[in-house]
């Protein structure tokens, strides 16, 4: 199998840096993309919660997903821009993971590979 | 009409209108004195009809809406409907015969039935307990006394219990524990109405024995007797929406002034006294559950805030009329203190649940209540205060009131719960609909269709 000419891009961040990273994204014309929010956790602990004297260990925090798929020769741009929009230096800044795509196709007019992006 | 100008005119006038016959003179005091009356009537009216408007707001939206928020999401409908449909039942319950058998002539324990149908409830007044005001007016007053009650013991088994099931039980509840305690307590010849021709002479103003008592333990009965949600309290049960619980709060406390400062009856001082009680109360408890709980946890919540604030209410409603108006403060601090500490502490460590606290609110609330209503009591603002045989005998009175309240509603409560699991084939709903949810369940609806 030949090596795939895209990527995809997909960043967990912490929801308040979202409008950073989308205005990071923008600059160096990265045109698609697709948020969701999520919940989860890495190496940051949660938080307590009391109500009433009853204690809720919150485990899953708010985050946010941002997938894209770029072409390979512009991943590692695209991944720096994300990485100086989101990083705040602490604990709980998100990961991000890059997956090789196979094809995308446009369903408008059946443009394939690169041109559907 | 500017009757002091006239009846000025009309007594000035008098010496000089030799013409005039002493008959006219008298005919025309009457007259001022039906005016006199006539007003007063109309001020009364006014505020003990908006009073019972204030207090019907303290159930619907106040009550559902902090109720509701506190349950998990899959129950905010079912659980707004457990408090409104008291609107509705109990409604018509009273005016078909609670009315009756709470104050119309009977024995000690019970009333008669004079006045079933709201026959012989008109618009003149009852001389027997508000001389002021139309009788339906009273009725109606104390028809939302009726209603918010048996809602208020819903907290105790919200999101397990079946519709049908909270019906039945909330009727049988109303005769076997409202009624008599509420007839012993307030009716003309109660046997805890010394005042009115009865044995003890209870001071429960507004209702801390009659409403708060009664449904404190009831729900404490029904917790133990229902048993625990499934899941609990292993499983994670966050209340869904605080801030529909802070909005009911503050409508309870707004709604409070109609039930404490209402229970005057009249547009009068008392009224005035109750009033500023009862906000007192409210405010000392907030402060009193907030300061536990930063001492407890750490962190001044806005759920303790509001608890604390319904703690205070609930315990000051049955001094609000018969002390000093500074003494609400200390109602409020002691039911803040004492509530927070049986929800937060003795609740978690006996393991039962008494879901939104109902009885660590208000039975335990309504205790504290009952009894410093002894301890304070004066009759520098209220002529009904008499402390005939002395400080300790008035709280001794007001702990057999307190005893009398928990007897009935835990027998009472008990018997209504059989009564209604043989009626209505068991008093819960089965696992799968209790993990799916009431709205969906019992109502075929849900809260929130925020796709829709």
């Amino acid at each position: 199998m030949p090596e795939s000419v895209m990527k995809k891009i997909e960043a967990i961040i912490q929801p308040f840096k979202l409008e950073h990273v989308k205005e990071a994204l923008k600059a160096i014309h990265v045109d698609g993309m697709t948020a969701t929010e999520v919940r989860g956790h890495g190496r940051q602990k949660g938080h307590l919660e009391v109500y009433r004297g009853r204690e809720y260990q919150v485990d899953l925090i708010p985050k946010v997903k941002l997938e894209m798929i770029v072409s390979s020769a512009r991943a590692e741009e695209v991944i720096q821009a994300i990485i100086k929009a989101a990083r705040t230096g602490k604990i709980g800044d998100g990961k991000i993971f890059v997956y090789d795509v196979g094809d995308a196709i446009r369903i408008r007019n059946d443009e394939r590979g690169d041109a559907a992006l | 009409m500017n009757w002091p100008r006239l009846a000025a005119a009309t007594l000035l006038a008098a010496p000089f209108a030799h013409a005039q016959s002493t008959a006219a003179l008298d005919s025309e005091l009457q007259k001022l004195k039906a005016a006199v009356a006539a007003s007063q009537s109309a001020g009364d009216n006014a505020w003990m009809l908006t009073s019972a408007a204030l207090v019907l707001m303290m159930t619907g939206p106040g009550l559902a809406l902090f109720y509701c928020g506190l349950v998990r999401k899959k129950n905010v409908l079912g659980t707004m409907m457990q408090s409104f449909i008291m609107m509705a039942v109990m409604t018509l319950l009273w005016a078909a015969i609670g009315y009756s058998l709470v104050f119309a002539p009977g024995t000690p324990f019970l009333g008669g039935l004079d006045f079933v149908m709201l026959n012989n409830v008109g618009t003149a007044p009852n001389t027997d307990y508000a001389p002021t005001i139309p009788h339906l007016t009273f009725m109606v007053y104390q028809m939302m006394f009726a209603v918010i009650s048996p809602a208020l013991i819903t907290g105790a088994f919200a999101e397990r219990m079946k519709f049908s099931s909270l019906l039945v039980y909330s009727i049988i509840w109303a005769f076997l524990v409202y009624f008599p305690v509420a007839h012993m307590v307030w009716g003309k010849g109660g046997y805890l109405n010394a005042f009115m021709g009865g044995a003890v002479p209870v001071l429960d103003f507004a209702g801390g024995t009659v409403v708060h008592i009664t449904t404190g333990i009831s729900a404490l009965i029904c917790a133990l007797v229902i048993g625990p949600r499934r899941g609990y309290p292993h499983d994670p049960m966050k209340p869904h929406s605080l801030v529909l619980s802070f909005i009911g709060a503050c409508l309870l406390w707004v709604g409070w002034f109609g039930f404490n400062a209402g229970s005057a009856l009249a547009a009068s001082s008392l009224a005035s006294v109750a009033f500023v009680t009862t906000h007192l109360g409210a405010a000392a408890g907030a402060i009193a559950w907030l300061i536990a709980e930063q001492w407890h946890n750490g962190r001044p919540s806005a759920l303790g805030a509001i608890s604390g604030a319904v703690a205070g209410l609930a315990t000051v409603t049955q001094g609000a009329g018969f002390v000093a108006p500074f003494s609400g403060a200390i109602f409020g601090l002691a039911g803040g203190f004492v509530c927070f500490y049986m929800v937060v502490v003795v609740k978690q460590k006996w393991g039962y649940d008494d879901t939104l606290d109902a009885f660590g609110v208000h039975g335990v609330g309504g205790i504290i209540g009952a009894t410093l209503t002894g301890v304070l009591a004066t009759s520098a603002y209220n002529d009904a205060v008499k402390l005939a045989d002395g400080r300790m005998a008035q709280i001794g009175a007001q702990c057999i009131g307190v005893a009398v309240g928990v007897a009935f509603a835990v027998v009472g409560s008990w018997i209504a719960l059989k009564l209604t699991a043989a009626i209505t084939g068991g008093l819960r709903m089965e696992t799968r609909e209790e993990v799916q949810g009431m709205d969906l369940v019992i109502h075929g609806e849900e809260g929130y269709n925020l796709d829709a």
